[in-house]
């Protein structure tokens, strides 16, 4: 190694170092945040149940008692809902080993494959959005744009016939990245010609969305199945994404979610190395600046909001491709909205989207379970996602609470701009 | 009679820093105390301290002989004591009369605010004192000459006797700061105590009582204005020797590298900021363009780089028409853009100082390879820049919000005078900067015309074209009011100019003036 290349490891080093201490602590205020919620969760458990009063009745110590009984049920429960239970696991493995049927064993894995599952459509839509706030745009028409890809998907996946699916399914997935990003450039390219502010034409969009897509299923509709319901034609076994576990009917995990890590490091890669990346995030911090340097701020905005829309337009496809199979007209799962709080969870990295999209799936597979088991109702999920969003939108309170210093410096991700201004 | 205000060893410790260090100061009054310093020499925070932002480790502060405890800007004003911030504290959409009472309205009926006493009583201040302020105006209509006074009226309006005005010419024109300077004479006739913070000489000599001058948190020395020039304020100030006149060998003007004929440039708005213009610039050269901020130098500079399209005239840089091109086509041309707003335009704050020194480089080899960022080139080529360039910083990793100014403005110099250029265009390269950095930059400036570049320099600061120019053009609403070369200037003309006025007008040797341009 010649003197040179030991410089420039060394010098690439120091900037490795300076930039993981920066992540630890970003990462500080989101955990104590995800720690109180679930504290003020288990405060919200204890308080609905009626088993606690009954309790109480007979003294605090019967009372306080069943909190923590009610409690650790409650989590409990959420617990292996989310992440499988050890004891059937072990179970499973040992005959899968001793008998060589690994049913039992694919069975307890249920739990984790549909935390992640949830998560692959989360963690989709959460780096459009979170791509958007690096490029300084506030992007609300992930839902919208995840309504035209579903189209675009389940019409290539349906219509097209005759062909292998290692050209069909990434043809279908193709569709939805463009639709999802056709239905992105529309609010970009006003924004970027007009100024026009894309919050208020990305939500409007929505509902054009929304619409469109009812019109195109509804019974009698262009894409209806003709079975008279408001479905499209189921898609064809060629363009459905592989199964990791095709013996087990109930396990719907599949390679979906492959791609959507292999987005997120797309995405890191693409901010955070290249000169697009640059350029989005020069835009996003100040476009003046970005002009200044002989960026076209207008390019970008478009660009940004396309490969938004691209990526919202996966989250359709995989789900479509991978676990429906077809398009309800009552598509909507409020992804696009989740996506807004995945991408402030995770401070806009692409990372930190792909654990906070982890964590809101395990909240919705563990919320099942704690329904069925603990009589906790699904409700609490949204109780709890609430309550993280509320913690990392005012980061004041867990470091007051916590007496956390403030993170200095740093990437402070704009959220959005006035009207008109660029 | 004890002074109005004294500190005694106040000392503030930061985290790794000592940013007082038993500080001594006195007020008497009716007096005007300057207190000197570079930027981070510890003036902001003794000014904190005073006004209950800070709590000092070690000191005591006594108020007309009576130690004063302050624990917040509540208990400043309870004492008497107000502070003009450098950036204003206004409300730009509320009115003179709304944005004083905010904080302490008048009420009438018990919910309603009363405007009309407020407003006789801000009217009755601005007489008493010659503020000249209608008290109806809305704050983001009235020039910031006028807004310093409004914040001046909103200390009145408490009742405060000492007053502190931080960095207070630093956003004002020459003829803003006289008024200023009027405004300060009467309010000392009126028995009020002034704190003056700056760090520009003249100004201080011209104004002060006494002078306090601090260095790295320490008092570095004391000085009477009429005992001092600008050259031993300035050596106290920066702890050695500094050479207030700029060193320059007399111009070689060569080939020229940016011609201009009848650039008509349009402004915010529809007027006419930039009528009719001609000029060049020659290798060799620095030419600096003088005027009253707001005479259409920003609209120029910005229409030269590529930020304004122009309504009409040519622009060629090495003989290469530009008048329509993008800013990366001029930049590629061999420009440089030490733009006017260094934190609006020249940086990305929160980017650390090595993304920042790579701003309109990034997409060339070898920062870039193809579309991909070469991270250890970047480090290394920000390390080499930040050694040659003289910035300060902890590393280049830092992120440039949190440098100084004159460090902000270092990084902005070192990453466009480090091209290869022929074309320097700097506005206002120097302004609000310590006298350490002013003197770096105008070296650096000087050594681009020495290696053969063309340079031109915007400034509202005529002693800075005077050092630095070897012609001086002069700008009066958008027109050249004339071309001077040095040899031929003298202050008096080109304030005339300046104003608009032709100097032939006034006196008799004005030909010869003319005859040069």
């Amino acid at each position: 190694m010649s003197v040179k290349d030991a410089t420039h490891k060394t010098a690439k080093n120091k900037m490795q170092a300076h930039r993981s201490r920066k992540r630890w602590r970003t990462l500080l205020t989101p955990l104590m945040a995800i720690v109180t919620a679930l504290i003020l969760g288990a405060i919200v458990i204890a308080v609905t149940d009626i088993s606690v009063y009954e309790a109480f009745q007979q003294g605090v110590g019967a009372g306080l008692l069943r909190v923590v009984e009610v409690v650790a049920t409650a989590y409990g429960a959420f617990f292996s809902g989310a992440f499988g239970n050890p004891a059937r696991m072990v179970r499973g493995l040992s005959i899968w080993i001793t008998t060589g049927d690994g049913r039992a064993w694919v069975q307890s894995l249920y739990p984790i494959t549909e935390t992640l599952r949830y998560a692959t459509p989360l963690i989709f839509a959460g780096l459009a959005v979170a791509l958007g706030f690096r490029g300084g745009l506030f992007n609300i028409g992930a839902e919208g744009q995840y309504f035209i890809a579903g189209l675009t998907t389940v019409f290539v996946g349906y219509a097209l016939t005759g062909v292998p699916w290692f050209i069909h399914a990434p043809l279908a997935l193709l569709a939805g990245i463009l639709g999802g990003a056709l239905w992105g450039v529309i609010p970009g390219y006003l924004k970027a010609k007009t100024g026009a502010h894309e919050v208020i034409n990305t939500i409007m969009l929505n509902y054009i969305a929304f619409r469109f897509a009812e019109f195109m299923l509804d019974v009698g509709g262009p894409m209806a199945r003709g079975d008279g319901r408001p479905v499209s034609p189921l898609v064809q076994p060629s363009a459905r994404l592989a199964q990791f576990f095709p013996s087990n009917p109930d396990i719907r995990f599949n390679i979906g979610f492959i791609l959507a890590l292999l987005a997120a490091v797309f995405v890191y890669w693409l901010l955070f190395k290249t000169t697009v990346g640059y350029e989005i995030r020069t835009v996003g911090q100040n476009p003046r600046a970005a002009k200044y340097a002989g960026m076209s701020v207008a390019r970008t905005i478009v660009l940004t909001m396309a490969l938004s829309g691209g990526l919202a337009g996966l989250a359709a496809s995989t789900d479509i491709l991978g676990v429906i199979g077809f398009m309800p007209n009552a598509f909507s799962s409020g992804y696009g909205f989740d996506a807004i709080a995945l991408a402030l969870l995770g401070n806009s990295h692409p990372f930190g989207v792909v654990l906070a999209s982890l964590l809101f799936g395990a909240l919705q597979a563990g919320a099942r379970n704690m329904q069925a088991i603990a009589r906790v109702p699904l409700d609490l999920t949204d109780i709890l996602q609430g309550l993280i969003i509320i913690f990392i939108a005012a980061p004041a309170i867990i470091r007051a609470l916590y007496r956390l210093r403030p993170a200095e410096g740093g990437e402070e991700v704009v959220m959005t701009r006035g009207w008109g201004q660029m | 009679m004890p002074p109005v205000l004294e500190l005694k060893g106040i000392t503030k410790r930061f985290p790794g820093v000592l940013a007082n260090d038993h500080i001594d100061l006195t007020l008497e009054e009716g007096k005007v105390l300057a207190l000197l310093g570079e930027n981070g020499a510890g003036k902001s925070t003794l000014m904190n301290i005073l006004y209950g932002l800070y709590k000092p480790d070690e000191g005591e502060i006594f108020v007309r002989g009576k130690k004063a405890d302050i624990h917040g800007p509540g208990d400043a004003i309870a004492l008497g004591i107000g502070m003009v911030h450098q950036h204003f504290m206004l409300v730009p959409v509320l009115t003179v009369t709304e944005n004083v009472m905010l904080g302490m309205e008048s009420i009438k009926h018990k919910l309603f605010l009363d405007r009309e006493v407020a407003a006789r009583r801000i009217h009755a201040i601005s007489e008493q004192y010659g503020l000249d302020v209608d008290p109806y105006a809305l704050v983001g209509d009235l020039p910031v000459g006028i807004q310093q006074r409004v914040e001046i009226i909103k200390l009145l309006y408490r009742q405060a006797d000492i007053l502190i005005l931080d960095e207070p010419t630093a956003v004002l024109t020459p003829q803003e700061v006289r008024g200023l300077f009027q405004v300060i004479r009467s309010l000392l006739a009126k028995g009020k105590s002034i704190i003056f913070i700056s760090h520009k000489l003249k100004e201080v000599l011209e104004i002060s009582d006494n002078i306090v001058v601090l260095r790295g948190g320490r008092v570095a020395g004391t000085a009477l204005p009429q005992e001092s020039n600008e050259r031993s304020l300035a050596s106290l100030m920066v702890g050695r020797e500094v050479i207030l006149t700029v060193a320059k060998e007399k111009a070689q003007p060569k080939e020229p590298v940016l011609e201009v004929e009848n650039l008509t440039v349009k402004g915010e708005g529809a007027h006419i900021a930039v009528r009719d213009v001609s000029f060049s610039v020659r290798a060799g050269e620095i030419v600096g363009v003088a005027g009253v901020q707001g005479n259409g130098q920003t609209e120029l500079v910005e229409s030269l780089t590529g930020l304004r399209p122009p309504q009409s005239g040519v622009v060629r840089i090495l003989g290469k028409d530009v008048t329509h091109a993008s800013p990366r086509v001029i930049t590629e041309a061999g420009t440089a853009h030490v733009p006017e707003d260094r934190q609006r335009d020249g940086l990305v704050l929160s980017y650390p100082i090595a993304d920042n020194l790579i701003l309109n480089t990034y997409y060339l080899p070898p920062i870039a390879k193809g579309m991909l960022m070469q991270e250890a080139v970047i480090q290394q080529h920000a390390e080499r820049l930040v050694a040659e360039y003289d910035v300060r910083t902890p590393s280049v990793m830092t992120s440039a919000g949190s440098l100084s100014g004159g460090n902000q403005q270092k990084v902005i110099v070192a990453r466009e005078l480090s091209r290869p250029g022929k074309l320097v265009v700097a506005a206002q390269p120097t302004r609000g900067l310590d006298v350490g950095s002013i003197e770096y930059i105008h070296s650096q400036l000087i050594r681009k015309r020495d290696e053969g570049a063309g340079v031109l320099v915007v400034s509202a600061e005529l002693d800075e074209i005077l050092s630095l120019a070897d012609r001086i053009i002069v700008m009066f609403e958008g027109r050249i009011m004339d071309i001077v070369p040095i040899e031929k200037a003298t202050r008096e003309d080109l304030g005339l100019l300046m104003a608009g006025v032709h100097p032939d007008e006034h006196s008799a040797d004005g030909a010869a003036i003319k005859e040069a341009a």
